[in-house]
């Protein structure tokens, strides 16, 4: 029974592909004095009460494990905190459960309600992880598109096309990486009624809920009968500029919370106690903080968005996160000869669209939460470049 | 509005008009006519730039100077506070609440220049009742801007 090494990748993981913002971030990485509009994250550090209420809990000797859930202080503030912000109510007791990001959410999430085969309809353009997570739990993303000309709403039309008996949950993010989409209520609602009607798990990653700049962010649980059958993600990364805290939340029925929090029990034992910390900060005094991050986005979105068009690029008007994803078919180029293009001669980085998905074609994400000296130079950069490719009729 | 274009000037007065209108979605008449409007209420005092003096002339000296001021019947605390601002030496001067009444900003070439101003020119002023001096050794922050606080952290260049 001897012979050569019986190490070996599992084959399954072997076959991942890496996210397509890998091969980028390998191009980018060699280069200086690249302007990047290739972030997805806040370009603010943290509100300094927040580090300095983690610094203070370290201070006293906060260095423990917490409840798996997470600690109660911080699930009775998340609760209090939907219920005044977005009229959605739950027991911080049995369900709500702290999580390492929305990523890890997911993941509990997706290994909780999904058996091998088990198909869950992705609207895309989406986040790069929302298909990986739900092939690694066994399950099978089929996606769903939506288009430009409909500005990324999700449409129950397309939905329904793409159902079948093994359905059982819808995964979609509003607002909306990288399309900066948004849904109203309006929009929400015949997807919910197509969602009771088949019975399906809705799971709503709401991170980007507040960085909304018209109208008032709807929680899909509050939408009639949703509450049942919805699992809200939400966290901090975002709106309070805490991505490398890695904190984020579940809230959901009790025994889907349950069964999440049996993974998590095992796999992560509970979110850091000094992010928890912070959160809890966040929550009782960061209004203020949060506030004016968001209005700079929606300053830097008007400005980048106007710029954009001013160079001759559709740019559907974004309304939430801190994207634009201006159209790039009439330069000619595909996605990702435009933006290895515009990386090589103007040193600035954006996404092309494929990275999010097929739908995404012909389009690259441009991220405002970038100061605003750095937005002005890419601008003036991407205009320099679109001036010497060669006219489109 | 008006104070979304203060608080863009405020960070930065330089920026182009046809910048802060994008930016708050206004036209750029509208913009000019709130910098007026505010130029001419005295809201906008002036436009300068935050200078750290202490990188080009490192033996300025700044002191704090709280006095107690003893209004009289015909002198209250603006006419003191008034005729101390007036001095060039004064950068700025505020009446507070505490254990003082005025804390006045002094700058100035040397330790001594400031020494000579307070025993000459503001003590005697009348109703200035006493005065305690702190020098400034080394400043951290200044109009809302970290001094010297290194390098900050790089975000990656790309991330999902
Ligand atoms: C739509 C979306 N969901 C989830 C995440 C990950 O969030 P977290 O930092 O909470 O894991 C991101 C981060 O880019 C995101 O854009």
């Amino acid at each position: 029974m001897s012979g050569g090494s019986r190490i070996r990748v599992a084959s399954h993981i072997a076959a991942l592909p890496p996210s397509g913002i890998r091969r980028f971030f390998d191009l980018v990485s060699g280069m200086e004095d690249v302007v990047s509009l290739g972030v997805g994250e806040p370009d603010f550090s943290t509100p300094w009460r927040i580090s300095d209420a983690a610094i203070e809990a370290l201070q006293r000797g906060y260095t423990s494990y917490t409840s798996n859930l997470g600690m109660l202080p911080l699930r009775s503030a998340i609760a209090d905190y939907l219920r005044t912000e977005f009229g959605v109510e739950y027991n911080p007791e049995t369900e709500i459960l702290v999580t390492n990001g929305v990523s890890e959410g997911l993941d509990l999430a997706a290994r909780a309600l999904l058996e091998p085969g088990d198909e869950v309809l992705v609207a895309e353009p989406c986040y790069v992880s929302y298909k990986a997570t739900v092939s690694l739990a066994g399950g099978v993303p089929v996606v769903v598109e939506t288009r430009a000309e409909e500005e990324f709403r999700l449409r129950p039309e397309a939905l329904e096309a793409a159902l079948t008996d093994r359905t059982r949950a819808v995964l979609l993010g509003y607002p909306n990486n990288p399309t900066g989409a948004i849904m109203t209520r309006e929009d929400l609602l015949p997807v919910a009624e197509f969602a009771a009607r088949h019975g399906l798990a809705v799971l709503s990653d709401e991170i980007y809920a507040h960085l909304r700049y018209e109208g008032q962010h709807t929680c899909f649980a509050s939408l009639p009968g949703m509450r049942g059958q919805t699992l809200l993600f939400n966290g901090f990364s975002k709106a309070y500029a805490m991505t490398g805290w890695r904190l984020g939340y579940v809230c959901g029925p009790e025994e889907i919370i349950g069964a999440m929090n049996r993974i998590h029990s095992y796999t992560a034992l509970c979110a850091s106690i000094l992010a928890q910390f912070g959160a809890i900060e966040a929550l009782h005094h960061c209004q203020h903080e949060r506030d004016e991050m968001i209005d700079a986005y929606n300053q830097r979105r008007r400005f980048l968005v106007n710029g954009l068009r001013a160079i001759g690029l559709e740019c559907f008007e974004p309304l939430g996160a801190f994207y634009a994803f201006p159209s790039i078919k009439s330069t000619g180029l595909d996605d990702e000869e435009f933006a290895e293009a515009l990386l090589e001669e103007e040193k600035v980085a954006v996404i092309p669209g494929r990275a999010f998905g097929e739908s995404g074609k012909g389009h690259v994400r441009c991220c405002y939460a970038t100061s605003m000296s750095d937005l002005r130079t890419a601008l003036e950069r991407m205009a320099a470049f679109l001036d010497r490719l060669p006219r489109q009729v | 509005m008006m104070e979304k274009v203060l608080r863009i000037l405020e960070e930065d007065c330089r920026v182009p008009i046809d910048e802060i209108a994008q930016r708050l979605g206004i036209t750029e008449d509208e913009v000019n006519k709130l910098i007026a409007e505010a130029e001419e209420s005295g809201a906008i005092l002036g436009y300068g730039a935050i200078v750290n003096w202490a990188k080009v002339r490192p033996d300025r000296v700044y002191a704090f100077i709280s006095i107690s001021a003893h209004p009289e019947h015909n002198i209250g605390f603006d006419e003191v506070a008034r005729r101390i601002a007036r001095f060039p030496e004064v950068h700025s001067l505020y009446l507070v609440s505490g254990t003082h009444d005025l804390t006045v900003v002094v700058e100035a070439d040397d330790f001594r220049e400031i020494a000579s101003f307070v025993a000459e020119r503001l003590a005697p002023i009348q109703g200035v009742q006493s005065t305690a001096t702190s020098f400034v050794l080394k400043g951290y922050k200044l109009e809302g801007r970290m001094i010297d606080s290194g390098d900050g952290p790089q975000r990656l260049a790309v991330s999902p």
